[in-house]
This record gives structure tokens, sequence and C-alpha cells, in this order.
């Protein structure tokens, strides 16, 4: 009751947020997503533009599965050029509309394919080769110019390739999908895990959730449920009963502490480990490595000493500087591959998108599962997705995701830069980087709101109050993925105890949760520190520990 | 340069000795990096909070006899019960000899608020900070939190919340200066320290006093958060006086006004005794003869060597960068002593931030004297003390404050006795 009454204020006093309120129980969707990666909210936005009603059901937060865990890259598909045909052209394909429709969440870096002196120099014109059979504009340059035009490189090298390889910030992709999705209706629960499929007779009508954050188990019903969830969809299957081989395979990448190099380096060989560096944003990303994993691992995700190891050495290989340059975190994702359908062995590997109609291959209708396929084809596998969820509605509309922009990539830039111009030019350039035209949200801050939260990332109190009203955050790991408060060098250390305040006194939630959230919050980024704790990033380790445990007696959560 | 010590490391460590030796007519310098762990104090010194299995501590004295039991290495049980607890009673005479008003005693440990609004055992509290003698009830019925407007380094709900829980009535209310404003046009001012440079002008000290008397009727006590009397000291006393109340500070996230306090009247207290304070420099590399460090060299100084009898270590731990960590080695990077780690990386930390975390254990080892050993040689007049000493967890133990001031008055007390033995003079 009491709960209530606080809910009912909030209402009022107009604090409650459109994301907070229920679905309505008796409603029945036309589509039920299952799983908040770049899939599901690329599902959400193409079902909710072709008219659809819309739910999407996601047990933490947005893109917090394999989405955000990868290298963040525009692939150009080069890298597949060689070996995979079909996905290289579905790369570039790709690469050329999120440049389009997503350009908020994209650098035109471009990228260098460079060969090592331990290389074969033969490799690069096969590869430059099956990259132009493949539609992508390759250009075989003077090693030296590569050196030039990049000065991170490895000055040795003997050969280098230009490509239109890019980065991409898949956070903000995710957001930006979802934020169109609700633009057109669609309604987006987080901390929501499906817990079970409702069936009745040979169809699947809903889905069982619970509510985290609530702590409530709710049933919702709908035509059609998708499953995009990834890597767990092999798990979210067995709940009808039905099989799907998922072959777990973990990644590791590390995050270094500023950006070393300002375009994509990739080794010109065969796909091995460790050979891609990608900007992106303030950082450098090394990775990946590639190692087969239990499934019951797949939520379980240590980066090992070995692992780190492997990528610091292989890294050095493309850009010698990381040898000394601070690492700050590492972590590692799960590709879902999986594993062809007669193959009962699970080698037979498809890394292409994988599309199954529950109805036609199990007998069970209203349930359809997307999968495999990588960030760079989200778009593509949502497409394919929404095509058939909109056969088994019987409804004809096109899909309209691959020209019409997404929300932030809408307007100029210099437009929006003006239009905010009472923001100091660093929080300005810094909130145009990350919310592209959304930044125009900005324009009426006070004095107050332009107070930092996040010096090193520039994340001021107006773009705090900008997300907790408007982007869906429940959690401090949610604001960082749409602020990146604590993904700078620091890592949390005082703006994290600052958000949790404004959380605090936003009403998202009372002090105790604030400081539930703000324990949780530091071993959340914990986790991704001690993989690589020593030098600098163990000072600030000593020191994180140091204010948040000796000066502010906080306690770990004893949930 | 010659002196009769030569103290490496301007911290808390660094500087009581550096007190202790001057006020026996020692001639001292400090060599000092920069700031220190002492710009984070809470506004209190722990000695003894937590054993490390976790029980915790309401009589330092008495407990420091199980903990001698369970860590070999542990500074305290180097310098055993005995002289653990005539140093505990020469600290707290120590503080008050230069000056400093603390509340506390080794006795029993007292209850201080953290940022988070939660009570915490410590040993010692400055004056002006909130103290308890129990954690189930506050001393006062009603009180009323004042915060800065927009000051995010201080979330008062936290606190009001929390003393709510202990029965208490308390009110929060935020208030503004028109100078505040200055400040925030800079995004990144809005910090206790520039704060305090605000509140400290007497005519915004009058507005705030002005303030805090409307505000406050049926008060019983006026909490503010720790942003204030950076440049004088009875800034409180002052506001208590005016206002007719008593008023108390809580601790902020940093930057650390009492800490800053503390570290300047630390070194003005030294500098006032003769001692040397060398700010912004730090030691490269030192000559060692006969097992004695004959001289170090500076930064700075390059070839003009500091010449001593007697050398002290007490350049903190990895933060202050007393200790280097690499991907497979931890080590003292001046004299490169011997430092106690475990060899394989993986076994530093836990993956709970709030575990007990290996490498804050680790440190220089030294004899029971807390003189440095390299290799097998013992550098008998080359003292190691405070956080850079293995074998103790500062946070969990809640010992970080206790280790650096006993280590540090106990090698002064060696030196000095050492020295009339050599009786050396230069």
């Amino acid at each position: 009751m009491q709960s209530f009454v606080l809910l009912f204020s909030l209402y009022r006093e107009n604090k409650i947020y459109p994301d907070m309120q229920n679905h309505e129980p008796n409603k029945v969707y036309d589509v039920i997503i299952v799983g908040g990666g770049a899939t599901g909210a690329g599902i959400a936005r193409d079902c909710a533009r072709r008219g659809l009603r819309v739910i999407l059901v996601e047990r933490k937060d947005m893109a917090t599965g394999a989405t955000g865990r990868n290298h963040g890259l525009l692939h150009s598909g080069a890298r597949y050029a060689v070996t995979d045909r079909e996905s290289a052209e579905e790369c570039i394909k790709e690469n050329k509309i999120l440049k389009n429709i997503a350009s908020h969440c994209v650098e035109e870096t471009e990228g260098l394919f460079v060969t090592l002196p331990e290389d074969d120099l033969a490799y690069q014109n096969r590869f430059a080769e099956a990259c132009r059979a493949a539609g992508i504009d390759a250009e075989i340059i003077d090693p030296k110019e590569a050196v030039r035009m990049e000065p991170s490189v490895h000055p040795d090298i003997i050969g280098a390739v230009k490509v239109p390889d890019g980065s991409i910030d898949p956070f903000r992709l995710t957001i930006s999908n979802v934020m169109d999705a609700k633009e057109h209706g669609a309604l987006i629960l987080t901390y929501h895990e499906v817990t079970g499929l409702i069936l009745e007779q040979a169809r699947v009508t809903g889905v069982k959730v619970y509510d985290h954050l609530q702590k409530e188990t709710k049933e919702i019903r709908g035509t059609v449920i998708v499953n995009a969830g990834g890597i767990w969809g092999q798990y979210i299957s067995t709940f009808a009963g039905i099989k799907i081989s998922m072959l777990p395979a973990k990644g590791a990448l590390l995050i270094f502490g500023h950006r070393v190099n300002n375009m994509v380096l990739n080794r010109c060989r065969k796909p091995a480990d460790a050979d891609i560096l990608v900007p992106g944003d303030t950082i450098s990303l090394i990775g990946t490595t590639s190692s087969n994993i239990p499934y019951d691992q797949i939520d379980n995700m240590m980066v090992t000493p070995q692992e780190v190891d492997l990528l610091i050495r292989e890294g050095e290989k493309l850009a010698p500087c990381l040898a000394y340059t601070r690492i700050l975190r590492a972590y590692a994702g799960v590709r879902p591959l999986v594993a062809a359908d007669n193959d009962s062995t699970g080698r037979n590997v498809s890394r292409g998108i994988v599309l199954l109609d529950h109805a036609e291959r199990d007998g069970l209708e209203g349930y359809i599962t997307i999968t495999g396929g990588k960030l760079m084809t989200y778009r593509l596998m949502a497409e394919w997705a929404t095509d058939l969820v909109c056969k088994k509605l019987n409804i004809e509309a096109r899909c309209t995701t691959a020209e019409e922009k997404l929300p932030g990539s809408r307007e100029t830039m210099e437009e929006i830069n003006q239009r905010i111009s009472s923001l100091p030019a660093t929080a300005r350039k810094s909130a145009i980087y990350r919310h592209g035209d959304r930044a125009q949200k900005l324009a009426e801050n006070t004095l107050q709101d332009n107070s930092l939260v996040c010096e090193c990332e520039e994340v001021s109190v107006g773009e705090v109050k900008y997300a907790l009203e408007e982007l869906n955050v429940k959690k401090l790991v949610d604001l960082r993925r749409r602020t990146r408060v604590g993904m700078g060098t620091c890592q949390g250390e005082l703006c994290a105890c600052r958000a949790s305040g404004l959380m605090g006194s936003s009403g998202i939630y009372c002090t105790k949760r604030a400081k539930q959230d703000l324990s949780a919050f530091l071993n959340e980024r914990w986790k991704g520190i001690y993989p690589v704790a020593w030098g600098d990033t163990l000072r600030e380790c000593e020191y994180t520990s140091w204010i948040y445990e000796s000066v502010c007696g906080l306690k770990p959560n004893q949930e | 340069m010659k002196f009769d010590s030569v103290i490496i490391g301007g911290g808390l460590a660094g500087l009581v000795c550096g007190i202790k030796l001057s006020q026996q007519g020692h001639r001292c310098v400090i060599i000092s990096s920069g700031q220190s762990a002492l710009h984070f104090l809470s506004g209190s010194f722990d000695l003894l909070n937590r054993l490390p299995d976790g029980t915790p501590v309401d009589h330092p004295l008495t407990a420091v006899k199980e903990l001698i039991k369970m860590e070999p290495e542990h500074p305290y049980t180097k310098l055993g019960e005995i002289r653990f607890e005539e140093l505990v009673a020469e600290a707290e005479q120590f503080f008050s000899g230069i000056g400093i008003e603390l509340a506390g005693s080794a006795t029993r440990n007292h209850f201080r608020v953290t940022p988070m609004g939660t009570l915490k055992r410590t040993w010692l509290t400055l004056a002006d900070f909130v103290t308890c003698e129990n954690d189930i009830q506050l001393p006062w019925k009603q009180l009323t939190i004042f915060n800065p407007a927009g000051f995010l380094d201080f979330y008062p709900h936290f606190v009001a919340d929390e003393f709510r829980k202990l029965g208490a009535t308390c009110e929060v209310h935020e208030f503004n200066l028109p100078d505040l404003d200055i400040l925030r046009r800079n995004p990144s001012e809005l910090r206790s320290t520039n704060i305090a440079r605000i509140l400290d002008k007497p005519d915004n000290r009058e507005h705030l006093c002005r303030i805090l008397i409307r505000e406050s009727s049926g008060t019983d006590a006026i909490l503010l958060p720790a942003c204030l009397g950076l440049d004088q000291p009875d800034t409180v006393r002052i506001i208590e006086e005016r206002v007719g109340k008593p008023v108390y500070l809580i601790p902020t996230i940093p930057p650390s006004i009492a800490g800053i306090g503390m570290q300047q009247f630390l070194r003005n207290t030294f500098q006032k005794l003769g001692g040397v304070y060398m700010m912004g420099d730090h030691v490269m590399n030192a000559d060692i003869e006969n097992h004695r460090v004959k001289r170090v060299y500076s930064y700075n100084h390059g070839d003009i060597p500091f010449e001593a009898n007697h050398f002290v270590l007490a350049t903190g731990s990895y933060f202050s960068r007393g200790l280097t960590a690499t991907r497979d080695r931890v080590y003292e990077p001046v004299f490169n002593l011997n430092v106690s780690y475990l060899k394989e990386r993986q076994e530093w930390y836990t993956g709970n931030i709030f575990d007990a975390q290996a490498y804050q254990q680790f440190g220089v080892s030294t004899s029971l004297d807390f003189q440095a050993v390299t290799g097998d040689t013992l550098l008998s007049n080359l003292y190691v003390g405070g956080a850079i000493l293995e074998g103790f967890n500062p946070i969990k133990e809640g010992s970080g404050g206790g280790v650096s001031i006993l280590t540090a008055l106990d090698i002064a007390g060696k030196i000095l006795k050492d020295q009339s033995v050599w009786n050396c003079s230069i």
C-alpha cells in the first residue's frame, strides 16, 4: 500500500517515467520480443514502424549481452572477404546503411589491414581481390603511407590495405533503436526475465516474466513470440521443449586508457586472436581471443591472466605503444554461434544469420528464433524476423529501417551545436558525440545542470537528468551505458557516488537502494578491472577502496 | 646537504616522524613528492576497528593481543603489546601537544559518521566532526543538515535516512549564496575546497549564519558537509557562537578539507620546529656502504646528495608510489627493498571488491625494528614506516592511521636512542 501511495505521488508530481508504467495485463500484443540486444531492439523498431503492437522484455538492461561485449567495430566486411563471402557482402551493405541511418553512433575512421614481417605478404593480393569481389572498396597502399596515416601502427609493416572500416557504439545504437521503437508505440521492459513460455495446444501464446525490480511475476500474451535472446536463446527455447544447439565461443578484449589509434588496425591474414585494434570514443580496444566454453558458463565471463597476456602480446605487434599504455579493463562476450540442425557433433557452425520458424521446424506455432549473425547485421536480422512475423500475422507492411534515420542522426550537428551554445564547449562536444541531435534536450540547462558529474567523460548533471527522464535508466550501470558515467580512466571513482545521489533525488529509488546500487556498480566495475590491476590501474583500485570502504563505509550487498 | 635524518615521504607517517625528531632538536629534511593519502582523511584516525577475522573491536588495547596471535608480520605485532600501548598513549599526547584537538581514546573506540550516514568505529576524531559513543543512538533528537545547492560530493539524504533509522528527526535544507554562482560558471568547480574558499570569507560566513539561524529553529544541532574552514580552522567555532547551537561537520567524498588542513598544519609545525620540507621532489637512488645508507639523490637536486645518519622510508603504498606493481611483480622503487607479495597475479585479488584483497597486504618486509632489508642485507640505518609496510590490511582492519602514526613515533624513538649512542654531531 505504501509503495502504491509513493508511486501515485510520484505520478502526480510528473516524476514517473513512461517506462515505469506497467503493461496492461489483458492486452494481447502482436509480437513479444525476448532479448534487449541490438537484434531485439532492431526488431522492436522494425515491428513498431510497421504498425504492430510491440512489447520487448529483457532480463537485464539493454545491450548487456554480446551486443555490448564486442569490439564496436563497424566492419567493412573485409575481415570475412577471404573466408566467408556471404558475410562480407552483408557487412558492406549494412556498413553503408548504418553510416546513413545511425551516423551519430558511427565514426568513419577507415581501417588498415597491415602485414607484419612475420606474416605472408602473398596473402595481401588474395585479400584485396576477395574484398573487391564482395563489393568492398579495398586499396593497397604503400606501408610508409600507412604509417603516416596512422602513426600508432607498427613501423616495420611490409604491407597495408585501406578499407572502409569504422567504429560503432553498440550501446548508443541499441538505445536509438529503442527510442524509435518507443516513438512508434513499442513498450520496452528491462529487468524482466522470461521464466516460462505459455503454451496452448501447439502454440506459444505468451511469456511468463519475473520483474526483478518490483520482484513480481507477470504474464504477457502475444500472437508471435520472437526469441532474440542470443546465446541465451537456447535456454529460452527449452521452456517450449525445443532444442537449439548453441556453441558458446568466448571472446576476451582489453580497453586501453586513451585512444591510441585513429584508424581501425587489423592483421592482414586469416582471422585469428587479438588481431583487431579499434578506436572508439575516448579509448581503444584490442581483441579478441576465442575459446569454446560450456553452456553453463555463459553468465560467468571472467577474463583470465593468460587471455590478458595474449591480448597484450599480440596487440603490441599491431601498435607497439600498447606495451606501455594503461589498460582500463578487460571483458569478454559470448558469440551466439549455432550448430547446424543435422549436426550432432556441433562442429558444423554457421556464422551467418539463423532464422528458425518453429512451426516448420518443430510444429510449434507462434514462436520464432533469430540468432547467429553479428552486430553489423542486426538490422538485417531484424528485417528478416519482422518479415516472418508479418507473414504470420498476415500483415503486409514494408520495412523502412534501412532508409529512415534513427533518433539522434536526423539533424545536422552544426545546428544542434548552436542550439546548445549555452553549454561549455567541451560538454557540448561530448553531449553531441553521445546523443547526436538529441543533445538539444540540454539546451535548457541551468548553471547547476552544467555542473559535471563525471570529469573523465564530461557528463553534466543535465545529461544525467535527460538520461534518467527519457532513456529508461533503472540502475547506475544503465546510466553508464547511456552517458559514459564511470567509463573513463577513473572507472567510477567519484562520479558513481555523485550519480547515485542524483538518481536518489530524482525519485528513481530510495537511499537504501541507492547504496545497494552503488555497491553493485563498484563490483561490476571491479570485475573488469582486476584482471588488469597493476601499475596505475592498481593505484586507482586502492584509491577506490579507500574512498568507498574506508571513508564512506560502504558495505557489500547482502543479497 | 647534511642532516641528522632524511625522511622520504611527506604523508602522515613522514610528518609525525619528522615532528617528533625535530622536537628533540634533530635536524631533519622531508622529501615529499606531493599530496598524500592525508588528502582523503575522513576526519578521523583509526587504530583498530576489526580483527582480521572480521570481529569488531571496541577495545583496541585489549584486542591487539588477539591480532598479534593472528598476524605475525603485522606492524603492531612487531611493536608488541607493551610498546603498542605506550605508543598509543604517546600518540594521543603528541597531537594535543602540537595543538590538534582530537576526541576519542584507544581504551574504547567511538563512532564517526560516514558520508553515507552510517556510523563507523574509530580512534581519534577532529573536534569539528560528529562523534557518537555507540551506534544505536545519536546524542541529539532533532537535527538539520544544510547543504550547498548543487554540491554533488555530499548527498544529505544518505545521512538523513540513516539518522532517522536511529530515531532522530532529521531535516535536510539546501542553501545558496550568490557567490557560489561564481563557482557554478565553471562546471567542475563546485567541490569542497572551492566552496570552502567562498564560505570562509567573513561576509559569506555571516550570510550563511543568518540562513542557519533562520532555518534551524527547534533543531538540537546543525550538520554541514565538510566544505568550510580550509584557511580558518576555527570557522566551525565561529559559526557555532554566532548561531548559538552546536555545529558539526560530516565528511564528504574527496578532496577532504580535514585532510588538507591536517597536512598543512603538520607541515607548518614541522617547519616551525626547524625542519626542511622539500615539496615536489622524489628520491631517485642511494649510495649504500657497509650495510648503511650513506646518501640519497633526488630528482630536483641531481648530483647534490642528501647525507644523514638515519633515513626513513615512508613513501606510502601503491597510490603514493611507495610500491609499484607490474604485470608480474611488486617492488619498492627507491632502494629495491624486499617486498612480500604473492607470485601469481591472479592470487592478488578476488572477484568481489568488498573482500579482503591480497594486494592490500603486500608491502616492504623489515626487521622487528622496522629496519629495511635488501636481498640478504639488513640496512641498519634505514627505517621503514607507514602504509608501505607489509602484513596488514588498513581497509579491512581500520588500522591505516594507527600504523602510520605508531610506526612513525616508534622509528623516531629508535633514531633518537641510536643518535644518543652514536653521539655524532655534524
